[in-house]
């Protein structure tokens, strides 16, 4: 009954978008009022649908209820309850629903709080958001049904790829999806936009808040994928240019353009096209990693699904979707109306530069992605790996931080370096830390050295707006935008630092004898068997030591039952100035001795890389609440008697 | 200037740029992508040592040959035509085992052995390498040395 259950308000949430198109025309071109005022509750409604609908497939994971194809090739009655539960996102037809759900209560969160968009864009943005809707509400009911029935039914369940089976899936998913498709809404925006021509600073204003929600959830999706990637897969990389982490990192690099040029619109009426451009990029490029991800047409240990018709249906919404805004931008570009102009040196200079470096990036990457892809259709097999994209977007992401050190300084519509003194301490702080480093540590080879001393530039160049101010006085948004500035240089130190430096040992270990790995002595003391609910492992106990510090390490070599896999399960070390990472891997066939492999990274400074991608986020955060607070006293102050 | 001037410039930076991305990424994609080859395409392809490629076949039943320092390992990977000889430093995947399927990422040495930097092993008895193009990566145990430079 659940299930059909959830079916039928599937069903009846792609009905309601459909009802939301028309009432949305309704609201924008106003000829029906009646219609226009259904627009708003109607999202609500449909959002609300959606949550059911999931709420049960939820409710189907964690009874295990086998009568459901889905849970049964998915799920197993042994699991543990919150891999039950997480394992509802962990398939093709799972995180689908999700996806939509968000998309959906993307929808209902704009009826519910777009206070500032004027009537006619709205109405014309919430049509957006409902079309798109159904393309994909299209796509779940007739290609990807979760909830179809299997008779009869098994009696335990195929279980979930024991690389799923982690607490990181749990979080790593959802957080991703809001980012992901939360940019959906400027991508709705923009459209609605485009139709009404209303494009001006009130337009940007509405627009940033949801850009900076959504870019703060890819942010922390990003990082928390990056870490779980890291430990779970026990190859000691924490970023591998899978296509799955570009399809990620693309809509990324995107929002991160797009939510600075909407500063420029919202401030000084410049770069209309432009950040309306960005804006359908971003969430195409969501759409586009959706397509790489779930149609399967990429080999990857995320891609899940083989199926060429659910390949080709996504690849026919893109292509509508994808297609149809820029057909649209290229017919009503004309009715916007150009911007503000500026100097080349001004604050907006620096982030045309600024989103041009972060576009060219994303093409670079983008093609890197699907070259395997043209090739392949050419009749070649290549595969595009970690050389390529170092190569390409390490240079281009130093230059960005460059600009990254100017333009904070800079004041809008012109500016002359020569007012900022100031800049003299990056630059010199660069100089010493790139010589220094150079003198002592050439070793390390010259882009991480190099990456080293900007960041350190950079973490000092981002604290220089907020000098001069009287400090009780920085608006919060400012103070947002040096944190995330500031988390971004120690992005790029922990990167650098885990690139030039880091020290990996592998040896084969008799049980008693010791390896060294910079400055750390590891003594393999034991291994011995460990059960756990779904799994049998071959635990090492590594006796750890540096100086005084003496620990112990546990790294494991699993077998799992249902399915049968074996995974490795590295153990990590934490200290201030880095990571031991440890991994162990039980004798092979053809080798007689009684041997361990064991394998042993130091990694200095690397968990700088995670604390940086937060540190982003929280600069977001905190730059969203203050713009938030301000809206909403300046509402207050417009209108005392108002609740909200 | 005028706005609609400086609307022109800005297309066109970012048309300039979007080529020097197209530009950028062709050439690094020269350089750097790796081909997939068989034993036997290998033989017939003129592949100059140290360039990044893929090798794809079956590890020959009886070749897996360890050293004494426990980590360096000798095989055979082979297609219905040609073998050929690869050695690998590191562990192994779980699914590596002889008689089944394998893609490694390296590169030939001087001596015309090819070096793996990583193996990707996949568990299937009925596995022939005419049908490496249905590898199914979603079940392969993969194996990463360090990130290859």
């Amino acid at each position: 009954m659940i299930a059909e259950f959830g079916l039928a308000a599937l069903w009846l949430a792609a009905a309601l978008a459909l009802l939301q198109a028309f009432a949305g025309i309704g609201h924008w071109r106003g000829f029906s009022p009646a219609l226009a005022s259904l627009t708003r509750p109607v999202a609500v409604v449909q959002g609300l649908l959606c949550l059911i609908s999931f709420g049960c497939l939820v409710w189907l994971f964690a009874i295990t209820d086998l009568s459901v194809l889905l849970v049964a090739s998915n799920s197993h009655i042994d699991k543990p309850m919150i891999f039950k539960l997480a394992g509802t996102w962990g398939n093709h037809e799972g995180s689908m629903l999700l996806w939509v759900t968000v998309l959906s209560l993307s929808g209902t969160a704009i009826a519910l709080f777009e206070k500032r968009l004027d009537h006619q864009t709205l109405g014309a943005a919430l049509f957006a958001q409902a079309l798109i809707a159904l393309g994909f509400f299209a796509f779940l009911l007739f290609s990807s049904n979760p909830f179809e029935r299997l008779d009869p039914a098994p009696p335990a369940g195929a279980g979930l790829n024991p690389l799923l089976q982690d607490i990181g899936l749990a979080f790593h998913p959802p957080t991703l999806y809001i980012g992901y498709v939360g940019l959906s809404v400027a991508f709705s925006f923009a459209v609605a936009a485009l139709l009404t021509g209303k494009v001006g600073p009130a337009f940007a204003r509405a627009m940033r808040p949801w850009v900076l929600l959504a870019w703060i959830f890819l942010t922390i999706g990003i990082t928390a994928g990056s870490y779980w990637a890291y430990y779970e897969l026990g190859w000691g990389g924490w970023w591998f240019w899978d296509p799955v982490e570009n399809a990620s990192l693309m809509p990324w690099l995107a929002a991160t353009a797009l939510l600075h040029s909407v500063a420029v619109l919202a401030t000084r009426d410049a770069l209309r096209a432009w950040t309306i451009m960005l804006a359908l990029i971003a969430f195409a490029m969501a759409m586009a990693g959706t397509f790489l991800v779930r149609s399967g047409i990429l080999t990857s240990v995320h891609a899940f699904a083989v199926d060429p018709e659910r390949g080709a249906f996504i690849l026919g919404l893109l292509v509508i979707y994808i297609g149809g805004a820029l057909t649209l931008f290229g017919l009503r570009i004309g009715v916007v109306r150009e911007g503000k102009t500026f100097a080349l040196l001004s604050r907006e200079g620096a982030i045309v530069g600024n989103n041009i470096f972060l576009s060219v990036i994303l093409a670079i990457v983008l093609v890197g992605t699907l070259w395997p892809l043209a090739a392949e259709a050419m009749g070649d097999k290549i595969s595009v790996g970690p050389p390529y994209f170092n190569q390409t977007t390490v240079p281009i992401g130093l230059l960005l931080m460059l600009l990254l050190i100017v333009g904070p300084l800079l004041r809008w519509r012109d500016d002359s370096l020569a007012r900022h003194k100031a800049l003299a301490g990056p630059a010199l702080l660069f100089l010493l830390v790139a010589c220094a480093l150079f003198a002592t540590q050439p070793q390390a080879g010259l882009w991480p050295i190099l990456s080293l001393a900007l960041a350190a530039a950079t973490a000092l160049a981002s604290i220089l707006p907020l000098l001069g101010r009287n400090i009780l006085r920085i608006p919060l948004a400012l103070w947002g935008m040096a944190l995330a500035h500031f988390g971004f240089a120690v992005c790029v130190a922990g990167m650098a630092a885990e690139q030039g430096w880091k020290v990996e040992k592998l040896v084969a270990m008799r049980v008693g004898e010791s390896a060294v790995v910079s400055g750390w002595n590891v003594k393999l003391d034991d291994v011995h068997p460990v059960v756990g609910d779904n799994w049998v492992a071959l635990e090492g106990q590594l006796l750890v030591r540096r100086d005084e510090d003496t620990t112990i390490m546990r790294p494991q070599s699993r077998q799992f039952s249902s399915p049968k896999q074996q995974t490795t399960e590295a153990a990590l070390l934490t200290r201030w100035d880095g990571q031991l990472y440890a991994v162990i891997a039980a004798p092979s066939e053809g080798d007689a001795s009684d041997r361990w492999q064991v394998r042993l990274w130091w990694k200095p400074f690397v968990t700088l890389i995670w604390y940086g991608g937060l540190l982003i986020a929280l600069g977001g955060a905190i730059a969203l609440f203050g713009r938030a607070t301000l809206a909403l006293r300046k509402r207050r102050r417009d209108n005392p008697w108002s609740l909200a | 200037m005028k706005p609609k001037h400086q609307r022109l410039i800005l297309a066109i930076l970012a048309l300039a740029a979007l080529i020097g991305a197209g530009l950028l990424a062709a050439s690094a994609l020269r350089e750097e992508a790796s081909y997939f080859y068989t034993p036997a395409t290998l033989a017939k392809a003129d592949v100059e040592p140290g360039k990044a490629i893929r090798l794809g076949g079956m590890v020959q039943k009886g070749s897996v040959r360890r050293d004494a320092d426990g980590i360096t390992v000798h095989f055979i990977v082979q297609d219905r035509d040609a073998t050929q000889a690869v050695v690998y430093k590191g562990i192994t995947p779980d699914l590596f085992v002889e008689g089944s399927g394998v893609v490694a990422d390296g590169r030939l040495d001087a001596n015309g052995v090819f070096v793996a930097d990583s193996l990707l092993a996949k568990h299937d008895e009925n596995y022939v390498p005419r049908e490496l193009k249905d590898i199914d990566m979603s079940t392969a145990e993969h194996s990463k040395d360090t990130l290859a430079e």
